[in-house]
């Protein structure tokens, strides 16, 4: 497994005149791990949707290592290796924990018991492994967000997009996803993309930071830089998104 | 063997010794029991068998067919029409009343999941396809039209054409609900299986861990027609006449649901045991009425028993009963 690289090219969406996201542009380099900040309703989520495939962009385009991958479907961005989590948790909830990643790693083994077998060792590092028989509908909601990126990774994507995993999470559970995701990351060289209001983790893990609002990006840069940048204190300003 | 062996599994030796008992007292039945179990039997193994084929769409890949007597319809017609007029067998002519069936199944699946209708409307679609069909074959006089389709009642047993009586269609039945329950069961254990029950549960997330919903979708409702027809052909030849008003009918289709929602839905013995449960029910209701000579009652206890059932053990008797006895079913 290694990281692919993600390029955002003009890319733009409109809902029914809404004009969701305009003209983002940017680059996250094969292994790199960068933010994606930005208030609510800024249009993170739309930029992920266009990335996963969920809806096409109506302009620009969405590249994995210089490939274009926007207009495909869902399915068919996961083969290209984009690996991604939802916002609101979706796990198959009548499955049991195990299955649910196991159904993700069927993805790239020929078999169920191939499957299962990448699916326990993912389990294991994201400290699911003692639940593995539990129903996931059982789940608290921090192990639910786990198990949105086991079973993403369990694809074995060579890009992985996070949308909010850590929200919900307390300060100690924050610190063991960032290691969790940082040793990851240093181990494979895998793509990470995150949207993130966790400040703590934005900081402990990204590189670079891109920052929308309105739907359009209004800076990028190091979380240093970013921290300090006018028009994001602007847009921030009175909203207290620390944890 | 290495099929064989799939198919065991991880099966706990005490249920392939009871499930093979079972098939025993079952092989043995006719020589066994008088020709009213035998008919009993024949209920229980019909439901058993349409519930399997209607469980694959809805217990797995958890889409809602309410007309699922379309495909037995047309499975039965086709292959009672090509004998009727043109005297080939049977054994030929399923393969077009499957083939019919599948078609259709694939056009309905088409129309619903390429479109994204999703429950009770794709429910409706379902609906609507088996109506027009009756009222087409209301009109189509090749088949009979309003007034019915008849095969001669033969008293010899004919293999071949499928004529004969009751022990021979208990055998076919048996036959295919054993086929039925295997086939399942490998495909629950298989990728395709995983895939429904994960687009069961959600299909966007099915989709982003790189499940073709659309391709898994079809695959379920043309294997489900192709089976549900298979039962049409049996029906047809078993009970020697077709009219579009029943074998069309709504109450069908109902029929055919019934059985996996009492016994579990998306449950590999849900059909088998909800099959067991209400033909058993129906034919104490039956004698009931006789001794009660009360016209209606068997009607009013059957509704008031499945509703009972249904409000105290909402996921099925399967699963309750499989506690009961200790074991866990095989999907998770």
């Amino acid at each position: 497994m290694s990281g692919a690289r993600l390029d955002l090219d003009g890319v733009g969406k409109h809902f029914r005149g809404l004009r969701a996201v305009h003209d983002v542009s940017f680059t996250v380099p094969a292994g790199a791990i960068h933010a994606l900040i930005g208030p609510n309703g800024a249009g993170k989520t739309t930029i992920f949707n266009m990335i996963a495939g969920v809806f096409a962009p109506d302009s620009g385009a969405v590249q994995l290592d210089g490939r274009t991958i926007s207009g495909l479907r869902p399915d068919r961005i996961c083969d290209a290796g984009v690996g991604r989590t939802f916002q609101l948790v979706k796990p198959f909830k009548g499955l049991s924990v195990l299955e649910n990643v196991t159904v993700g790693a069927l993805h790239r083994k020929a078999h169920l018991a191939e499957a299962r077998e990448a699916a326990t060792a993912i389990l294991s590092g994201l400290g699911l492994h003692d639940r593995r028989h539990q129903l996931a509908e059982s789940l608290t909601l921090p192990d639910r967000k786990r198990l949105e990126v086991a079973r993403a990774l369990a694809t074995e994507p060579k890009l992985l997009l996070l949308d909010e995993v850590m929200a919900g999470l307390r300060p100690t559970e924050v610190d063991v996803m960032v290691a969790f995701l940082r040793e990851l990351n240093q181990r494979t060289g895998l793509t990470i993309l995150l949207i993130e209001h966790v400040m703590r983790a934005v900081m402990a893990l990204a590189a670079e930071v891109v920052v929308v609002s309105y739907g359009e990006k209004i800076a990028q840069g190091t979380p240093q830089e970013i921290s300090r940048h006018q028009a994001v204190l602007d847009v921030y300003l009175g909203e207290q998104e620390a944890s | 063997m290495s099929f064989v062996r799939r198919l065991v599994g991880d099966a706990p030796p005490r249920i392939l010794l009871s499930l093979g008992v079972l098939l025993a007292l079952l092989l043995a039945a006719p020589a066994l029991v008088g020709k009213y179990w035998l008919s009993v039997l024949i209920l229980m193994l019909y439901f058993a068998y349409v519930g399997q084929a209607w469980n694959i769409l809805m217990g797995f890949a958890g889409q809602l067919s309410l007309g699922h007597a379309l495909y037995a319809g047309l499975g039965g017609y086709i292959a009672a029409g090509l004998y009727f007029h043109y005297g080939i067998g049977p054994w030929a002519g399923l393969f077009a009343g499957v083939a019919v069936a599948a078609i259709a199944g694939s056009i309905v699946g088409y129309l619903g999941f390429r479109f994204s209708l999703a429950g009770v409307y794709f429910a409706l679609l379902t609906i609507a396809f088996s109506e027009f069909t009756r009222v087409a074959f209301d009109h189509w006089q090749w088949a009979g039209g309003s007034g019915g389709l008849f095969l001669k009642v033969e008293a010899a047993t004919d293999i071949v054409n499928l004529r004969g009586g009751s022990v021979l269609f208990y055998y076919l039945i048996l036959a295919l609900s054993v086929g039925a329950f295997l086939l399942c069961r490998a495909l629950l254990e298989s990728r395709l299986g995983r895939y429904w029950l994960a687009i069961r549960e959600d299909a966007e997330a099915a989709q982003a861990v790189g499940v073709p919903v659309l391709r898994c979708k079809m695959i379920a409702i043309i294997i489900s027609a192709a089976l549900t027809a298979l039962a049409g052909v049996w029906n047809a030849f078993y009970y020697n006449n077709l009219f579009p008003e029943t074998a069309f009918s709504m109450g069908r289709s109902i029929e055919i649901t019934l059985a996996p929602i009492i016994g579990g839905l998306g449950t590999l013995f849900g059909p088998i045991v909800g099959a067991v449960v209400l033909t058993g029910l129906g034919e104490a209701f039956t004698d009931l009425g006789e001794v009660l000579h009360i016209p209606g009652i068997k009607q009013i206890f059957y509704g008031l028993a499945l509703l009972v059932i249904v409000m105290y053990r909402p996921a099925g008797v399967w699963p309750w009963l499989a506690r009961k006895l200790g074991l866990e079913e095989g999907q998770s």
